[in-house]
C-alpha cells in the first residue's frame, strides 16, 4: 500500500481505471495514478503470462504497460493524467497486430 | 618477489577478452580443470557479444570455404549438448530453440538469386551435405502461416535456430566462475611478451603471467596478434538492430532477419546476403529493415518499437574464421570468427580441449591466416 506525500496541493483529476471513476492528482503518471490506487499489476505477461506492474517509474523497463484511451501497451509511467483519461489495465496478452 | 601491481596468481591459460568467443573458450578450459583468467575491457567496451542477432544459423554459410559449412554444421549440432552443459552447471537456460529456419523471398528475382546462391555453395567441392529446400509461397505459408501476400517463397533448412545470446554470455561467465576460472574485467591488454617461458600479459592494472593466451578480442586482434607472431586481418563491419514491444508467440521459426525471442519480443535486423532491393539504396538501412519485414509479416505493422541500435560485427577480413597457434611464440593462439553465436559450441567442446592439449586438430588447418598471405610462408 502506497501513501502519498502530502505536502503539495494539487488539483483533483478524474479518470476511470477499468471503467471504475477514480480521483487523482494533477501531475500524476498514469503509473502513479494505478499505484495509488493499489493496482500493483497493471498487465500480464506476453509469455509466461504472469501479472506485472510499474516497476522503474523512468520508462526503462516496459514493465507499466497499460491502455489508455484505447490505445494498448503504452508505457503508464511516461505518460500525465488528463481529465477523463480512460485507464484498462490489460489482463488478456498482448497479440501482434491485434 | 612480485613487482608492484603484479597479479600474483599464475595460470594455465590468459584469454584475452570477455565477449562470446573468449568466454566459450575460457569456460571450456575451465571445466577441463585448467587454471583459466579471462581479462576484459570496462563495460563501456563496444561488444559485438551484447548487441548481436542470436541466431544459430547453418543455411548459407560457407560460399568460398567448404570446411566453414562443415565446421557450422558441427556446431548446430553440438548446440543442445552445450545448452544442457550450461543449464546443469549454472540454472540460466539459455532458450535454445531449433526449429528450423527460413530466408524468405519478396520477388521472384529474390527466390532465384536465393536458389542460385544456395546452388552455388552446395556444388563447391568438399562441400558437406545437408538439407536447404527452396519452398513455394504455399509451402512456407504452412509453416508461417503469418507471411504476407508478397512472400513468393523463400529457403527453409532445418538445422536453423536461436538461443538468448545475452543469457548465453552470463551463463558462460557463471560456468566459468563455477569452475574457478578468473575474470578480469578492465585489463585491457596492451602488451604480450614471452619471458622464462610464459606469457606476460600487460594491462593497466598490471602484469599477468600465463603459461599460454588465447587471443579472443574480437576486431582487436588484429593489434593482439602481431605481438606474438600471429596475423588476425579484420574489417569490422556495423549491423542494425531494431527491437518491438513483446506479444504472445506467433512466430515459430526464426527468419534470417525476423525472429521472436523467449521472451515475446520481435527482433529484425539487417543482412547483408543478397541485398537485391533498390531500396536499399535510396533508404536508410532501419527504414528498409522495416519495411522488409512488415511485407514478410504484416501483423508487425502495428507493433511498437521500443528499441533500436547497432553494433559492430567481428568481422574477419575474408569473413571465415580464424584459428591458429604461433609458430614463433607456441602457446599462443587467436581464436576469432563473425558468428560467435553459432559456434559457441565448437568453441567451448572442440576448440578448448585442443589448446589444452596444446595443439589445434589438423581437420582446422583451413582456419589458419596463412590463407591470407600472397606467398607462403
Ligand atoms: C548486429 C549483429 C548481429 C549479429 N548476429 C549474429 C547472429 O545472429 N548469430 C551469430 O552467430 N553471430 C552474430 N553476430 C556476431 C557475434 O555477435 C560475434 O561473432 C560475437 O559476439 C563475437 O564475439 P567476440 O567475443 O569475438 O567479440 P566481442 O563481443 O567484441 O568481444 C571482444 C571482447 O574483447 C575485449 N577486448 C578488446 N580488446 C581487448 C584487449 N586489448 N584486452 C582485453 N580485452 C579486450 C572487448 O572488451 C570485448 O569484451 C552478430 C553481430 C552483430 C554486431
Ligand atoms: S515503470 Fe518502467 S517503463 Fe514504466
Amino acid at each position: 500500500m502506497l501513501a502519498r506525500v502530502d505536502d503539495r496541493h494539487q488539483r483533483t483529476i478524474h479518470i476511470s481505471i477499468d471503467g471504475r471513476a477514480v480521483e487523482v492528482r494533477a501531475g500524476d503518471t498514469v503509473a502513479t495514478a494505478l499505484l495509488a490506487a493499489d493496482i500493483a499489476a497493471c498487465r500480464i505477461s506476453a509469455v509466461s503470462e504472469t501479472p506485472r506492474g510499474p516497476y522503474c517509474l523512468m520508462g526503462v523497463c516496459f514493465e507499466c504497460l497499460v491502455t489508455v484511451d484505447g490505445v494498448g501497451n503504452r508505457q503508464g509511467c511516461l505518460i500525465e493524467v488528463r481529465e477523463g483519461m480512460a485507464i484498462e489495465t490489460q489482463s488478456r496478452r498482448r497479440e501482434a497486430g491485434r | 618477489m612480485t613487482e608492484a601491481g603484479t597479479e600474483r596468481r599464475d595460470y594455465d591459460v590468459a584469454v584475452v577478452g570477455g565477449g562470446l568467443v573468449g568466454a566459450a573458450v575460457a569456460w571450456g578450459l575451465a571445466r577441463l580443470g585448467q587454471r583459466v583468467a579471462m581479462l576484459d575491457e570496462g563495460d563501456d567496451a563496444k561488444r559485438a557479444s551484447r548487441g548481436n542477432f542470436a541466431l544459430v544459423w547453418v543455411q548459407s554459410k560457407g560460399l568460398g570455404m567448404a570446411e566453414y559449412a562443415s565446421w557450422t554444421v558441427r556446431g548446430s549440432q553440438a548446440w543442445p549438448a552445450l545448452a544442457d552443459a550450461l543449464s546443469r552447471e549454472t540454472g540460466i537456460d539459455v532458450a535454445l530453440q531449433q526449429p528450423g529456419g527460413f530466408h524468405l523471398a519478396l520477388s521472384e528475382k529474390e527466390l532465384e538469386t536465393r536458389a542460385q546462391n544456395l546452388m552455388r555453395l552446395h556444388n563447391q567441392p568438399r562441400m558437406v551435405g545437408y538439407e536447404t529446400t527452396i519452398l513455394g509461397a504455399a509451402d512456407v505459408r504452412k509453416m508461417l502461416p503469418d507471411v504476407g501476400p508478397e512472400v513468393v517463397g523463400g529457403s527453409y533448412c532445418p538445422l536453423d535456430g536461436h538461443v538468448n545470446s545475452q543469457k548465453l554470455l552470463r551463463a558462460l561467465h557463471t560456468g566459468l566462475a563455477r569452475h574457478g576460472g578468473t575474470y578480469l574485467p578492465g585489463r585491457r591488454v596492451n602488451g604480450i611478451a614471452t619471458r622464462d617461458g610464459a606469457f606476460r600479459l600487460s594491462t593497466p592494472r598490471g602484469e599477468l603471467a600465463a603459461a599460454k593466451v588465447v587471443l579472443a578480442a574480437g576486431n582487436a586482434n588484429m593489434t593482439l596478434a602481431p605481438m606474438v607472431g600471429l596475423s588476425a586481418p579484420m574489417l569490422p563491419e556495423r549491423g542494425q538492430i531494431i527491437v518491438t514491444e513483446r506479444v504472445a508467440p506467433f512466430l515459430h521459426h526464426p527468419v534470417v532477419t525476423i525472429r521472436q525471442t523467449d521472451e515475446g519480443s520481435v527482433m529484425i535486423g539487417d543482412s547483408k546476403e543478397e541485398a537485391t532491393d533498390p531500396a536499399g539504396m535510396t533508404f536508410p538501412i532501419n527504414t528498409v529493415m522495416a519495411d522488409r519485414a512488415v511485407r514478410m509479416f504484416p501483423r508487425l505493422a502495428r507493433l511498437n518499437v521500443v528499441r533500436t541500435w547497432s553494433a559492430i560485427r567481428v568481422m574477419t577480413a575474408d569473413g571465415f574464421p580464424i584459428y591458429e597457434q604461433s609458430t614463433t611464440a607456441p602457446g599462443a593462439f587467436v581464436v576469432t570468427c563473425h558468428s560467435g553465436v553459432t559456434l559457441a559450441a565448437n568453441h567451448a567442446l572442440e576448440i578448448a580441449p585442443m589448446i589444452a592439449k596444446g595443439a589445434l586438430d589438423e581437420s582446422l588447418g583451413a582456419f589458419s591466416a596463412r590463407r591470407f598471405d600472397a606467398r607462403p610462408r
